[in-house]
C-alpha cells in the first residue's frame, strides 16, 4: 500500500464538522422529545384505547419496525410532495426520525406500562383519580422509569441512524462529511474522524441520559 | 419517463435475491465472528473480556453507514478494486458480530451459576465447560433474539444501496428515477421488506414465549 494519509484537509474543516455535529445533536434531541411524545400517546392508545385505536397503533408499530429506515425516508421525502405535502429535506428527515423512533419507543413504553401492577391502578382509582389522571400520575412515571435503559439505548440508536438522512441531503454531520469528501477526496480520513465524532456523541448522549435519569427518576433518599 | 408496468415491478422483485444473499453472507460472517466475540466477552482472562467489550462499544457506538463507508473507501485505498457487495458484506459482518456477540453474551451469562460450578466441580476446564455445559443451554435461549437480529440485519442491508449495491432499495431508486412514482415504487419496496421481516418478527415472539426462560 503506497497511500499517504493526509488529515490536513479534515482538520482545516473543523468549524464545518463542529457545526455538523451541532446539527446532528439538535436533530436527534428534537426527534427524541417528539418521538417520546408519540410513544406515550401510542402506548396509551395501545393499553387503554378502544379496539380500532389499538389496531391502528399495532399496524403503525409493526409496519415501521419491519421496514428499513432508509425506505421510510424515501417514502416521506419523495412520496409526500406527490401528495401535495411539500417538505424541505430537513423537515422530511425530522419527520422520518420521529415516525421511526416513535414506533420502537411505543413498544418499549407499552412494555413498561404493562409492568405496572393492577393494584397500583386500582389504588389510584380508589383515591378518586380519573383514568387519565391515574395514567399521568400512577402509571406513566414508574413505567418510563422501568424501561428507561431500553429507551435510552433506542434513542442513541436513533442518533446513530440519523447519519442515514444524509441520503436526502438533510444537513447534519454525515452530510457535512459528504460535502467535505466531494471537495477534498480524502474520503477515508474524513470518515474515520467523523466516525470518532459519532462515538464521542454516543458517549455524550449516554452520559446525558444517565444524568437525566438521576435528576428525574431518583427517589428521595436515593440521591 | 417510463410507465410503471410489470417489467418495472419484476426488476424490483428480482433484486430481492441480492438482499437475501447479502443478508446470508452477513449472517454467516457475523455469526462466526460474533460467537468469538461472545466467547471472548465471557472468557476468564480480563484482557480478552476488555478487548471484546471495546469491540462491541466501537461498533455499537458508531453508525453502520460510517462503518460501511470506511470499509468501502478503506478497501479501495489498499489498491484492491473491491466490489460493493464485498464491502457491504464485510461491514455488515463486523457490525453484526458486535450485535450478535452482545446478544449471545447475555444468553451465556443467563445460565445459572450452579451450572458453571457443577461443570468446574466435574473437573472441566473453561473450553470443555463452554462446549458441553454452557453453550448447549445458552443456544436455546439465543434462538429467539437471534431471529430478532435477522430482522435488523435484513433492514440494515438497505444501506448497501448507498455505496451502489443494487439490492431491493437501490432497485427501487433506479425504477423511481425513471417512472417518478415514489409512493408506488417505495411502497412496493417497503412491502417486500415487510413480507420478509414480519414473519421473522412473529416467529421471534413465539420462540421467546417457548424458549425464553432458563430451565432449572
Amino acid at each position: 500500500m503506497n497511500y499517504v494519509f493526509q488529515f490536513g484537509d479534515v482538520w482545516a474543516a473543523w468549524p464545518d464538522l463542529l457545526w455538523g455535529c451541532w446539527l446532528t445533536i439538535q436533530l436527534s434531541a428534537v426527534s427524541m422529545v417528539l418521538g417520546l411524545l408519540v410513544a406515550v400517546l401510542g402506548a396509551l392508545g395501545k393499553t387503554m384505547g378502544p379496539k380500532p385505536v389499538r389496531w391502528v397503533v399495532d399496524a403503525y408499530v409493526e409496519v415501521i419496525r419491519n421496514t428499513p429506515f432508509l425506505v421510510q425516508i424515501f417514502i416521506i421525502f419523495f412520496g409526500l410532495p406527490r401528495a401535495g405535502i411539500m417538505l424541505t429535506s430537513n423537515q422530511a428527515a425530522l419527520l422520518a426520525m420521529v415516525v421511526n423512533v416513535g414506533a420502537y419507543a411505543t413498544e418499549i413504553v407499552r412494555a413498561g406500562i404493562e409492568s405496572i401492577g393492577r393494584g397500583q391502578i386500582e389504588a389510584g382509582l380508589a383515591l378518586g383519580l380519573r383514568p387519565l389522571q391515574v395514567f399521568r400520575y400512577v402509571v406513566l412515571f414508574p413505567a418510563i422509569s422501568t424501561v428507561y435503559p431500553a429507551l435510552s439505548s433506542q434513542f442513541i440508536l436513533l442518533m446513530l441512524n440519523s447519519s442515514v438522512v444524509s441520503t436526502i441531503s438533510a444537513q447534519e454531520l454525515t452530510a457535512t462529511a459528504n460535502d467535505l469528501q466531494s471537495r477534498t477526496f480524502r474520503s477515508f480520513e474524513i470518515y474515520i474522524v467523523v466516525t470518532g465524532i459519532y462515538l464521542a456523541l454516543s458517549m455524550l448522549f449516554s452520559a446525558a441520559f444517565g444524568g437525566i435519569h438521576r435528576a428525574v427518576f431518583a427517589r428521595p433518599g436515593q440521591r | 419517463m417510463r410507465a410503471f408496468g410489470i417489467d418495472e415491478a419484476l426488476f424490483i422483485i428480482a433484486a430481492v435475491r441480492w438482499t437475501l444473499l447479502l443478508s446470508l453472507l452477513a449472517f454467516t460472517g457475523g455469526g462466526i465472528v460474533g460467537l468469538l466475540i461472545a466467547l471472548a466477552r465471557t472468557a476468564p482472562p480480563t484482557w480478552l473480556r476488555r478487548t471484546a467489550a471495546g469491540y462491541i462499544q466501537l461498533f455499537q457506538g458508531t453508525p453502520l453507514l460510517m462503518q460501511l463507508f470506511l470499509v468501502f473507501f478503506g478497501a479501495n485505498l489498499f489498491g484492491a478494486n473491491v466490489a460493493p457487495i464485498t464491502s457491504a458484506a464485510i461491514a455488515l459482518t463486523l457490525n453484526g458480530a458486535a450485535f450478535l456477540g452482545e446478544i449471545w453474551r447475555g444468553c451465556i451469562q443467563a445460565i445459572p451459576n450452579g451450572q458453571w460450578e457443577a461443570a468446574t466441580a466435574l473437573g472441566m476446564r473453561h473450553l470443555p465447560r463452554m462446549r458441553y455445559v454452557i453453550l448447549p443451554q445458552a443456544g436455546k435461549l439465543a434462538i429467539a433474539p437471534t431471529v430478532g437480529f435477522l430482522v435488523l440485519l435484513l433492514k440494515s442491508t438497505s444501506l448497501a444501496s448507498i455505496i451502489g449495491f443494487v439490492e431491493v432499495t437501490r432497485a427501487g431508486q433506479i425504477i423511481n428515477n425513471v417512472t417518478f412514482r415514489p409512493f408506488l415504487v417505495f411502497g412496493i419496496v417497503a412491502a417486500i421488506y415487510f413480507v420478509l421481516c414480519w414473519p421473522l418478527s412473529l416467529l421471534s415472539q413465539r420462540l421467546e414465549q417457548r424458549f425464553g426462560t432458563v430451565s432449572r
